[in-house]
């Protein structure tokens, strides 16, 4: 009797996660499967076939800007570890109480508006007409103005910015669960400050580091947004590639097929990190 | 030639935190070799002591000396000091093989000599083998060891422990302070102990400095420091203690006759002199000071004899005590029960006789008021 109620409680407590997971995740991915392999070959006839794929991988235009994707993202990813992780180290590390809270505030601040708003923020400073262009004429190191949009540094800036913060909180969090008197044994028994970074602090914060970059990684693969406005309408990141297929080509055979190559990379590469880490997903992302 | 310099000397060491000065003008030298103890209660400034000595903290003002080189601007990785942190600080990332061998990679020292000495090392501590193995595989007395080994790997000149005994339970505590100074013995290196534990620091210690709001009460063996409290502080820190407030009524020569607040007199020899008629003092009086004589006839002569009844009999074994309030004042004292069996029937509401020797009792002028 009890045990049939305790387990009608655990299908209930069950069902919301199991609707969540079928409704928004695997019926849409299904879906996305399925008109992917769709051929079209007549108005309103359409057969099972591979034929979207292999237009992908015969059409140069269309891989180049899916690998230029892949790598721009692990660079963004790289860029924002290798600046969140001195300002996580900071936060977590060496200030304390009121300071801290400030810290780790102000790290959000840019996030209580809009990424629409925020990225025109980037615009405003490093177009033409912008801020960095005027002031650096105004000092006479430049003749005349300078475009600092448009370009892949730009692109680059954008991602960073736009993730930085899910870096920085994963990595506080487990470098603020790394007791101090671990890194004073470090220095005790003769380490240099690289060598106690290298097998005590980053050991230490590598669950932090891992699910940050898969976080961070992941919006910048499917960042919209700051591709199109700071890379302008040649930036070839290839979310605004599904997009002109489905919007303006309405060719959504095509679009679902570049929509699950993206999930299928996005997947590899995640498994990868995972794998040269040396982390589970599991200890990952139940430690931080 | 020259005796070898002590090990370590602390000269005048001082630290402040803003306008708190937690570690107050302290002054003393640990010879080779040796078990040092340093005894306080918790916030006096035992931790900021031993961290300014492996370096994490500099000293306001004052001067440290290793073998006879002072440190004082040396950072923690180029002292010839190791730390037993207070909870051990192993690196869990790592296997016990590993953190004992980490200061020595840190050396540069090659890997198969690494190997060696860390097998060595961990042997000398009584756990051969366990190289192999992550740290939460080990109990609370087996990590003591990886830490104190991890330490000792690296033959500082003084190993500096920080309460490395606070987290383990009482019968563990007991077996690790005879463990503990016997492998200072066997390494034969300077041990800098800290601790709030009287019984730990008496245990182990070849010197022990008691230590009070910063400043050092006394530094002398464990038997000196137990018998011969240099002040009041220590005579209430050390060991269990009786304690009156009383008034001289008389001096003679050495001898001091004293009335307490609640009227009773008693006999205190107190060489230290420089007592006047009429000041106020501190009486210290150790439980195991104090005779038992069980009938009227035994108490006929001697100082200090007073009848009393028994309120309570706190059976502890070997450190039974008896309660026993004194007849004619009302003070209960704490009497020590040896289990010799000449007491064995005692129970309470007994009346009981309590004798002590004058020259037994510690007498201190009481603080504040003359
Ligand atoms: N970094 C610090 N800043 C300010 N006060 C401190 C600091 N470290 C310790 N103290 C103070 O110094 C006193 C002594 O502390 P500590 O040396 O840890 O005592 P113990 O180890 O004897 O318990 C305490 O009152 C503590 O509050
Ligand atoms: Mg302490």
């Amino acid at each position: 009797m009890s045990s049939d109620a305790s387990r009608l409680g655990f299908y209930l407590l069950l069902a919301p996660i199991l609707l969540w997971l079928v409704v928004l995740i695997i019926l849409p991915h299904v879906g996305l499967f399925v008109v992917s392999i769709s051929e079209k070959i007549g108005p309103r006839e359409y057969e099972i076939g591979m034929g979207n794929y292999a237009a992908f991988f015969q059409e140069p235009l269309f891989w180049r800007t899916f690998a230029r994707t892949a790598i721009m993202s692990i660079l963004a990813t790289a860029l924002t570890l290798i600046l969140g992780f001195p300002i996580a180290y900071y936060i977590a590390k060496l200030t304390q109480g009121r300071t801290k809270t400030t810290l780790f505030l102000m790290c959000m601040i840019p996030f209580w508006v809009s990424e629409l708003v925020r990225t025109f923020g980037w615009m405003i400073l490093l177009r033409e007409t912008g801020v960095i262009s005027n002031g650096l004429q105004a000092l006479g190191l430049v003749s005349g103005p300078v475009e600092f949009l448009y370009n892949d540094a730009a692109i680059m800036v954008g991602l960073v910015y736009t993730s930085i913060l899910f870096m920085v909180v994963p990595l506080v969090t487990t470098l603020d669960s790394l007791d101090n008197s671990l890194i004073e044994a470090g220095y005790d028994l003769g380490g240099s400050s690289t060598a106690v970074m290298r097998e005590i602090v980053i050991p230490h914060a590598m669950p932090g580091i891992v699910s940050g970059c898969i976080v961070v990684f992941m919006l910048s693969l499917g960042n919209y947004l700051t591709p199109i406005l700071l890379g302008g309408k040649d930036s070839l990141w290839f979310t605004g590639m599904i997009y002109t297929q489905f919007i303006t080509r309405f060719n959504w055979e095509l679009g679902s097929a570049f929509g699950f190559l993206l999930l299928i990379l996005s997947s590899l590469v995640v498994f990868l990190g995972l794998k040269l880490s040396g982390q589970s997903l599991s200890e990952t992302m139940g430690r931080s | 030639m020259l005796p070898a310099p002590p090990d370590l000397i602390c000269r005048d060491i001082t630290k402040h935190f803003d306008a708190f000065r937690a570690v107050d003008h302290v002054n003393f030298e640990v010879p080779q070799g040796s078990f040092f103890s340093i005894l306080g209660p918790s916030g006096c400034g035992k931790t900021t002591l031993l961290r300014m000595i492996a370096g994490f903290q500099e000293p306001t003002s004052g001067d440290l000396l290793i073998k006879g080189k002072s440190v004082i601007g040396v950072p923690p990785n180029r002292r010839p000091v190791s730390m037993v942190f207070q909870h051990l600080a192993l690196f869990p990332t790592m296997n016990i093989g590993d953190n004992v061998g980490f200061g020595l990679r840190q050396r540069g020292v090659a890997r198969a000599e690494i190997r060696r000495r860390v097998d060595d090392v961990l042997d000398r501590v009584g756990l051969p083998g366990v190289s192999a193995r992550r740290v939460d595989q080990l109990s609370g007395g087996q990590k003591q060891r990886v830490a104190i080994a991890r330490c000792m790997v690296l033959e500082p000149d003084v190993l500096l422990l920080d309460e490395p005994l606070g987290a383990l339970d009482q019968k563990l505590r007991e077996h690790m302070k005879v463990e503990l100074k016997s492998l200072q013995a066997a390494f034969n290196t300077t041990f800098v102990y800290i601790t709030h534990d009287q019984s730990e620091a008496l245990v182990m210690s070849d010197n022990v400095a008691v230590m009070n709001k910063g400043q050092f009460e006394q530094i002398g063996p464990p038997q000196e420091v137990y018998h011969r409290p240099a002040t009041a502080f220590v005579a209430g820190f050390v060991g269990d203690a009786n304690t009156f407030e009383a008034k001289v009524t008389a001096v003679n020569g050495s001898m001091l006759t004293l009335a307490t607040q609640t009227g009773a007199q008693m006999n205190v020899s107190a060489p230290q002199s420089g007592f006047d008629t009429g000041q106020r003092v501190d009486v210290f009086l150790r439980p195991e000071a104090i005779e038992l004589v069980a009938s009227d006839m035994a108490a006929q002569n001697g100082d200090n004899i007073s009848p009393g009844t028994v309120t309570s009999v706190l059976f502890n074994g070997a450190n039974s005590a008896l309660t026993v309030r004194d007849t004619a004042t009302g003070a209960m004292i704490n009497v020590a029960l040896p289990q010799t069996g000449a007491f064995a029937g005692i129970g309470t509401g007994d009346t009981v006789y309590t004798r002590w020797d004058p020259t037994k009792a510690r007498c201190y002028a009481a603080p504040g008021v003359k």
